[in-house]
């Protein structure tokens, strides 16, 4: 120690530069994530988007499922803030209690679909006799028609799960298993291609001539590298999530029809657009902000975690 | 702790000393496939039959243009490849066939230095984590300890402890080196291959890194295999050099005898392409240039490699394949007609 003091005198002379030692990782992007403007903003609005949806009920104290048909398709008044549709239910009400349903889904099944699509990109990238059998996987998953298999899944595994499970949290999980497990193709694509480029890069062989274990150089030399396209995919996946669960809301297999969520309460709206535009409107409003909340937030984590990024 | 973590070793001189690195018929084969049944057409013979000795504390320098196998030998040797054939005794263990936690456990007496400092460190860990990371792998440190032995490591190359926590875009090309070179010392190994690691760095810069290994090599007793084609740092470093041609070691002599006297005619050419510093000698300097191109290491020449290119060329190079022979003073050339 003595010696290190002698020869760099700055050092000691200024014993919280000394400290920088200890910086956190997550103090430096949390740091960087703060100057990336839209970033902020994102995070801003989404979490007020989660805020609203999660406490705005108890300020805003109308049942969403309460009908009346005298004040069918009213326009906004103070009453209901975003008028009411064809049954003469609170609009503003129905979109709170549907973007919790539509939240959960479409954060729940993004980070499923992330998952699986990660696990097997690296797989796939990393492990050579692992690669033929994943990819052709990938493939097979690709080339199954979706709708149909949705629907038969659903058909098959509904009753079984409501039974069991209660049929909001049966129904829930049915249709964030489907959707995560239908949408991960992508992902593990890209993640393949970036694991590919990334492990023959001279650090991963200098982590071999250190004796490091191949799980950990996954987890430290080659997951941290890949993380912008992992990123990329996660945003994206949400907005995906969150439409694909109205495709099947609209089908009549997803919630049960009198449960709103966004992109049901979108369909509904669609027949009315001409008398009701603000049926669309509002809905779609609620997930465009959403997505877009969501990509700047990603957007601005990624450069965030790169260090090469950070500090300009 | 502190200081203390980099003992001196006992250096005995290199003549008298035991090898601590023994190769015999060293072979590393890349198969190559093609068409649709992926059928083995032929193997790319970056290395074939390398035979040679490093003595404890020397520093051995394995020289050649680009191509001709010399990183492969290298890493070969370190094991990072599975050799095709041949044995790698080290330290006087066969290490040719080791695989997983028994080859594991032998990484930290044997490490390595990379060509591009930059490709060679993860830009998204810290220079303080990257020489770290060998320390959580080998030894069960607590984080304190480990702090202190990354500063004192850094302090042992030239670095500013106090920039460990800094990422290797905010070094230049010779600290990012000199992260490296910390790295590898991390675990205190015997045996260091160095591949070709002034070779992306400014010519300044060179010569203090070359330093900084030699002393490191005094301080603690380390055994360099270099590797290399910039003869002049050869000849500044190696006690012995070893001269690859197209997967096969030509000749292997001692630094002075080697370049005072090449006997083997590729020998010859690359040394002659050595400029000199005095401009009065550079201007008599006559130059061997060899013609055509080095050979594809798919489909080496029969006989002698060298033959293609060789102005002593005869029949007999490209019936029989010369075996490297001893001469005297212990040096060994592979050519028919070296004396």
């Amino acid at each position: 120690m003595s010696e290190a003091t002698e020869a760099y005198p700055a050092a000691a002379a200024d014993p919280a530069k000394a400290e920088r030692g200890q910086r956190s990782l997550w103090g430096d992007v949390w740091r960087q994530f703060r100057r990336h403007r839209g970033g902020m903003a994102g995070a801003i609005l989404f979490l007020a988007i989660v805020l609203a949806v999660f406490v705005g009920p108890s300020l805003h104290d109308v049942d969403s499922q309460a009908l009346n048909v005298r004040e069918k398709n009213q326009g906004v008044s103070l009453l209901h803030p975003m008028g009411t549709d064809n049954l003469g239910r609170d609009m503003l009400a129905r979109i709170l209690a549907g973007g919790r349903i539509s939240l959960a889904v479409g954060v729940t099944a993004m980070l499923l679909s992330l998952f699986v699509g990660s696990v097997v990109g690296v797989l796939a990238g990393f492990v050579r006799w692992l690669e033929g059998p994943l990819l052709r996987l990938t493939d097979l998953f690709l080339a199954l028609p979706l709708l149909p298999l949705l629907l038969v899944t659903i058909m098959l595994f509904r009753d079984t799960l409501r039974a069991m499970l209660g049929p909001e949290t049966g129904i829930f999980l049915l249709i964030v298993f489907v959707i995560g497990i239908t949408s991960w193709m992508q992902t593990a694509r890209v993640v393949r291609g970036a694991v590919l480029s990334v492990k023959e890069q001279d650090f991963v062989l200098a982590a071999r001539a250190i004796g490091t274990r191949e799980r950990r150089i996954v987890t430290r030399h080659i997951l941290p590298n890949v993380l912008s396209p992992i990123m990329v995919s996660a945003t994206l996946g949400i907005a995906t999530a969150i439409i694909t669960e109205s495709a099947l809301s609209f089908l009549g297999l997803g919630f049960p029809s009198d449960f709103p969520t966004w992109g049901r309460l979108l369909y509904d709206g669609v027949n009315y657009v001409q008398i009701n535009p603000s049926r669309v409107i509002w809905p779609g409003l609620a997930i465009s902000l959403t997505v877009l909340s969501i990509n700047y937030v990603g957007d601005a984590l990624r450069d965030a975690l790169d260090p090469r990024l950070r500090g300009r | 702790m502190g200081t203390e973590v980099l003992l001196p070793r006992e250096g005995q001189p290199a003549a008298v000393a035991p090898p601590l690195v023994e190769v015999e018929g060293l072979t590393m084969h890349f198969p190559v496939y093609k068409g649709l049944l992926r059928r083995r057409v032929g193997a790319v013979r970056s290395v074939d039959g390398l035979t040679f000795e490093i003595r404890r504390g020397e520093t051995l320098a394995l020289v050649g243009e680009s191509g001709c196998g010399k990183s492969t030998a290298g890493r070969t040797i370190l094991r990072l490849y599975r050799p095709t054939a041949g044995r790698i005794r080290f330290a006087g263990r066969d290490i040719a066939t080791l695989e997983g936690e028994s080859l594991r456990t032998l990484r930290p007496k044997m490490q390595m230095i990379f060509q591009d400092p930059q490709a060679s460190l993860n830009p998204r860990m810290t220079a303080g984590a990257i020489v770290a990371e060998p320390l959580v792998e080998h030894c069960s440190f607590t984080p304190a300890q480990r702090r202190e032995r990354v500063r004192a490591l850094l302090d042992a190359v030239g670095l500013n402890p106090d920039f460990a926590s800094r990422y290797p875009h905010e070094f230049s090309g010779g600290q990012r080196q000199r992260i490296g070179i910390a790295r590898a010392l991390a675990l205190d190994p015997d045996f260091v291959v160095c591949d070709e690691p002034i070779a992306a760095l400014d010519v300044s810069i060179q010569a203090q890194v070359v330093n900084l290994l030699m002393d490191l090599q005094a301080k603690l007793g380390l055994t360099y295999l270099f590797i290399s084609h910039d003869l002049s740092m050869v000849r500044h470093i190696a006690s012995r050099v070893a001269v690859m041609y197209l997967g096969k070691m030509v000749e292997l002599a001692g630094v002075r005898e080697l370049f005072e006297s090449p006997k083997h005619p590729y020998t010859q050419a690359l040394l002659s392409a050595v400029p000199a510093p005095d401009p009065k000698i550079e201007a008599s300097r006559q130059r061997i240039i060899l013609k055509g191109e080095i050979p594809s290491p798919l489909s080496p020449p029969s006989g002698c490699r060298f033959r293609t290119r060789c102005p002593q060329a005869v029949d007999l190079c490209a019936r029989v394949e010369p075996e490297r022979r001893v001469l005297p003073g212990g040096r060994s050339v592979a050519c028919h007609f070296a004396q």
